[in-house]
Parts: structure tokens; sequence; C-alpha cells
């Protein structure tokens, strides 16, 4: 693919990329807004993929050292930290308070006898 | 492996991504969601190691590992409501990492002449600046809500010059760059600016502003991930930071609109200067403030039908949330219909309430939004007003002269009777006067929404 070409694909992804993004959001309820901010947050956090490929090559100065270094660490850091909070976010929205249903499940089935 | 495998793995992390972003429309299945979109990553990062471009694993190991694990602890130990501060910080150090990645890209291409493409010179420039603008803004942000530096907006003389100055120093070095000067002080140039304009960007803007702000610098990150994509030609980077982009510009602009604010007036009219004019301008009918004693109130919320409450960035302060879910939990022993109305920009960051609501075990059904809330004041008898001001401001209603004329609000002055907990007479973070206190039907409960919520239980619980 010639460098023009693959640079039309590209386009062509990123528009449709925010067809889907703009289309799959305005689904979100306002609930969520709070995990959907944290869940794109770490979604952002694919940036690691380019610091990787920056730390990644055989012969590179000092300057690209310590800049690729500092970028794996941040990159890690915002895709660690984006994920796990929004799990612990997660985590916390249900639908009933837990010990309600736990009684329920306590009453015997049957008819009392 | 082989570009085309590589490839082929990487779209296996996009479906992934996209459908982490889908199941955020359920709460019962978002939290599958989320993992399916750390598998999707972790692959990434697998493929990425396969490259046969990469050969030092260890040092990018090493970086993972203090970058990874300095994301875990800051993320299992921070409190639920130190979260958006948290958001800001992540999504800061994204930023830095685009950048990052672009001032390399400019540093390994630039010397050989005509080695870089206009596009790819364009897509390194512009990650770059949007990066670190979005990397130094998110880093004010932090601070402001760590109140590490104060949150009211901060301005000083000739701010808008000094603005401009920065930013067109940026975009000059951006637009050498991009039209082929391939010397590196351009780059640096471009980083200092960005950064500084990032800083002084988000400095004017108020704490109560801070949901925009934040779900704004977000969509930056994800539009510097994008162009990071177009620089290193990877499609992976291109999607995921689009998609990213994309939603945070979305929720940007559902949040300003929640405000009846342009986007613009968000940021650059450093809302809450125009106090001396609002307070002037507040119609307060010369009224007195009635206040009352826990008991009091603990008598109104006990024999009431319905009571609704209205949460605010107070109670995130307060950490009131656990003492609330409590309070509500023995009125609704009593036989009282408790539900919350949460208005789209309450707190510090999108949904915000929903979170601190949801750590305390509240069951989201009971968590209505403003639209479903509004309709209901009139039937209700009893609203408990915790920590908000500007979200049930009537002034956003009937007074033309408020700075926040036209925002939709909360109408808690259509119940039967409001509670305010309140700190004192002091005005909300807008610092706009609230003739809602000097209402007849309201009463003012003085003190800490922490101190005041457990008051009402125990009085509550002696009746």
């Amino acid at each position: 693919m010639s460098h023009g070409q693959l640079l039309v694909f590209e386009l062509t992804i990123l528009v449709l990329a925010i067809f889907l993004g703009f289309e799959v959001i305005s689904k979100v309820p306002t609930l969520l807004h709070t995990p959907l901010m944290s869940g794109t947050n770490a979604i952002h956090g694919i940036v690691i993929v380019g610091a990787m490929v920056v730390m990644g090559q055989g012969h590179k100065d000092t300057l690209t050292w310590v800049i690729g270094f500092v970028a794996v660490i941040l990159a890690s850091a915002n895709v660690v930290g984006g994920f796990v909070v929004t799990d612990r976010m997660l985590e916390m929205f249900k639908r009933r308070k837990p010990e309600r249903p736990a009684k329920e499940d306590d009453r015997p089935a049957g008819p009392k006898p | 492996m082989s570009r085309t495998t590589t490839d082929l793995l990487y779209l296996v992390t996009i479906v992934a991504f996209i459908l982490a972003l889908s199941f955020l429309s359920r709460p019962d299945k978002a939290r599958m969601g989320n993992w399916i979109g750390a598998a999707g990553m972790l692959l990434a990062i697998a493929v990425t190691f396969a490259q046969s471009s990469i050969v030092s694993y260890w040092e990018i190991a090493l970086g993972m590992v203090i970058g990874g694990g300095f994301g875990a602890v800051a993320a299992r130990r921070v409190k639920m409501t130190a979260m958006p501060q948290m958001v800001a910080l992540f999504n800061g150090v994204g930023g830095g990492a685009a950048a990052l990645v672009s001032w390399a890209e400019f540093h390994r291409q630039a010397p050989l002449a005509g080695h870089l493409k206009v596009d790819i010179a364009i897509a390194i420039m512009l990650s770059a600046l949007i990066g670190a603008i979005s990397f130094a803004g998110s880093m004010v942000a932090f601070a402001k809500l760590q109140e590490l530096i104060q949150g009211r907006p901060i301005t000083y003389p000739g701010q808008q010059v000094v603005n401009a100055l920065v930013a067109g120093g940026a975009l000059a070095a951006g637009i050498a760059i991009a039209a082929g000067a391939e010397e590196q002080w351009l780059m640096w140039v471009l980083l200092a600016c960005a950064s500084a304009f990032g800083v002084l960007f988000v400095l004017p803007i108020g704490g109560a502003d801070m949901p925009v702000v934040i779900s704004l610098l977000n969509a930056f990150t994800g539009l510097a991930a994008a162009a990071t994509g177009f620089e290193l030609e990877n499609n992976v980077l291109i999607v995921a930071g689009m998609l990213v982009g994309a939603s945070g510009t979305l929720l940007t602009l559902m949040m300003s609109r929640a405000m009846n604010r342009s986007i613009t007036n968000v940021l650059f009219g450093a809302f809450g200067q125009v106090t001396a004019t609002a307070a002037a301008a507040a119609d307060t009918d010369g009224g007195t403030v009635r206040s009352a004693t826990a008991e009091d109130v603990a008598v109104m919320l006990a024999y009431a039908d319905k009571v609704v409450v209205v949460p605010g960035y107070g109670l995130a302060v307060a950490q009131a949330q656990h003492d609330v879910r409590q309070l509500a939990d023995l009125l609704e022993a009593k036989g009282v219909e408790v539900t919350y109305a949460i208005h789209p920009v309450a707190g510090r960051m999108p949904g915000h309430m929903n979170v601190l609501l949801a750590e305390a075990n509240v069951p989201y059904p009971q968590l209505k939004e403003m639209d479903e809330a509004n309709p209901e004041f009139s039937r209700t008898n009893v609203v408990l007003v915790v920590g908000a001001n500007d979200v049930v401001n009537p002034d956003a209603r009937n007074n033309q002269g408020s700075p926040i004329y036209g925002m939709p609000i909360l109408n808690v002055d259509e119940a039967e009777t409001v509670v305010v907990l309140k700190r004192s007479m002091s005005p909300g973070f807008a610092g706009i006067e609230n003739p809602l206190f000097f209402n007849p039907k309201t009463v003012m409960l003085f003190g800490d929404a922490k101190d005041s919520i457990t008051k009402l239980i125990g009085a509550v619980k002696s009746l």
C-alpha cells in the first residue's frame, strides 16, 4: 500500500470511529457517566503501545531512552489505574440493598407446617 | 510476528474496547465490560511485545512495573470522594505519554532530511500539542480538586493577552513543524508553550465547572492518542484514541448543555468573577432565613409520605453519603418513600453523586435524573438539600441578571417544605446568592453535613 493510500485508509477508520464513539456513548445513562469517563480514561491508555514502540527500538540515544522510559511509566500508570478505578466504581452499583434479598432467601419456600 | 497478524490481533483489541463501552449502557453488565476492555488492552500489549522491531524487553518491563505499580496502588487506596482528582491524574499521565511519544518520534525522524512526511509531521505536532495541554491542564485540575491550590477561579489583569501569547507561541512552533522545519528546538518551544497554556487555561476555571473541564481533558488525551496512531501508522491507537475523543467531546457538550452555557463560556468565562453584580441583582425579597433544630427536621421527615434528597458537592466534602443512606433506611422503615434527585452537574465530575451514593449502597433505581425528579417535587413533602446550592437556585429560572439564568435546575421550591443543610450562609462555589434560603417554605439546618445528618439520625430514632 502506498503512503497516500494508507493515509486515506487511516482517515476512513478515524471518521468511522468518531461516529461509532458518538453512537455508543449516547446510550450510556447519566447514572454511569463517572464510570464512563473513567473507562474511556483507561482505554486511552492504549498510548502505551506507542510508548513501547519508542522504548523498544534497538539503537537509541540517551534522550530517546529517557523519553521512552518516562512515557512507558506514565502510560502504564494510566492503563492500570484506569481499569482498577473503573472496576472499583462499577462494583458499587447495585440494584437492591444486599440485606433485603438475603432475608427473603432465608424464608422457607413452601407453606408453613 | 508479521504485520498482518499484528493488525488482526489489534482488531480484536478494538472490538474488546467497543464492547467495553457498549456494556457501559447497562449497570448490570458494565463491570464485565470493563474486564473485556482490560483483556483487550493486555492483548494489545502482548502483541506489541511480539513485534520484531521491539528488542529492549527488560527496559519496557521495568517501566511497566513502576508505572503499573503506582497506578494500582493509587487506584486501590483512593477514597471514593477523591475520585474526580484521581480520574484527572490518570488522564493527565496518558496525555503526557502521548506528547512524549511524539517528541521521541520527531527526534528520531527529523534529523534525516526529507524523511519526515507532511502528514506524519502534522500528526506529531497535533499529538505533542494536545497531549501537553492535556497533561498540564489535568495536573492543575488535580491540584484544584485535591485543594493543593484554591478551587475558585484564579484571574489576573491581562490574562487573556498572556493566554493568547502562549497559545500563539505553541501554534507557531506547531505550524513550523508541520511545514517541514526539522529543528529540534521547535519541539521544545511547542511542548513548553502547550504545557504553559494547559496550566493557564484551567487555572481560571472554577470548581463548579470541573465536570466540563475533566471530560474535555479526557477527550483531549483521546485525540492525542489518535494522532499518535497516525505517526506510528497504528490502527488500534487511531480507533481507541478517537473513540475516547468522540465520547469525551459528547460528554463535554452534554455537561455544558446541562448548565445551559456554551463551552466557550465555561472555558473562558472565568465563572464566578461576576459575583458582585450577581449578589446585587439577586432578589431576596428582603426575606428572613429560618433556622431549625435537628429535632424539628426529624419530625418533618418522619411524618412525611415522600422525601427527596438532593445531594451536592458538600455531601462529597463532608463524606456524608453513608450517613445519608442510614437516615434514608430509618425513614423507609417508618414507611416514608425516599428518593434522590441528581442534577447532571452536581459534584465535580459527570455522574459524581451517583458514584458516591452507590458507594453507600443506595440502590440505583432510587437515583432520579433531573427530568424524572422535577415533576415529582409538587407531590413531595420534604426536600432535603445536602450540600447542593447552585443546582437548586430559583434565580436560574426567575432572575435574568443572574449568571446562572437559564440553567435547568431542580425545582425543589415546588415541594411543601425544603430543608437545606449548610455550613453557613456563605454563597456557593459560583459565589451567587440563593433566594431559596429566604423562601418562607425553607428551613436551614446549619452545620457540617455529616454532623447534621448524624444528629437527624439520632433524633429520628428517638421519636
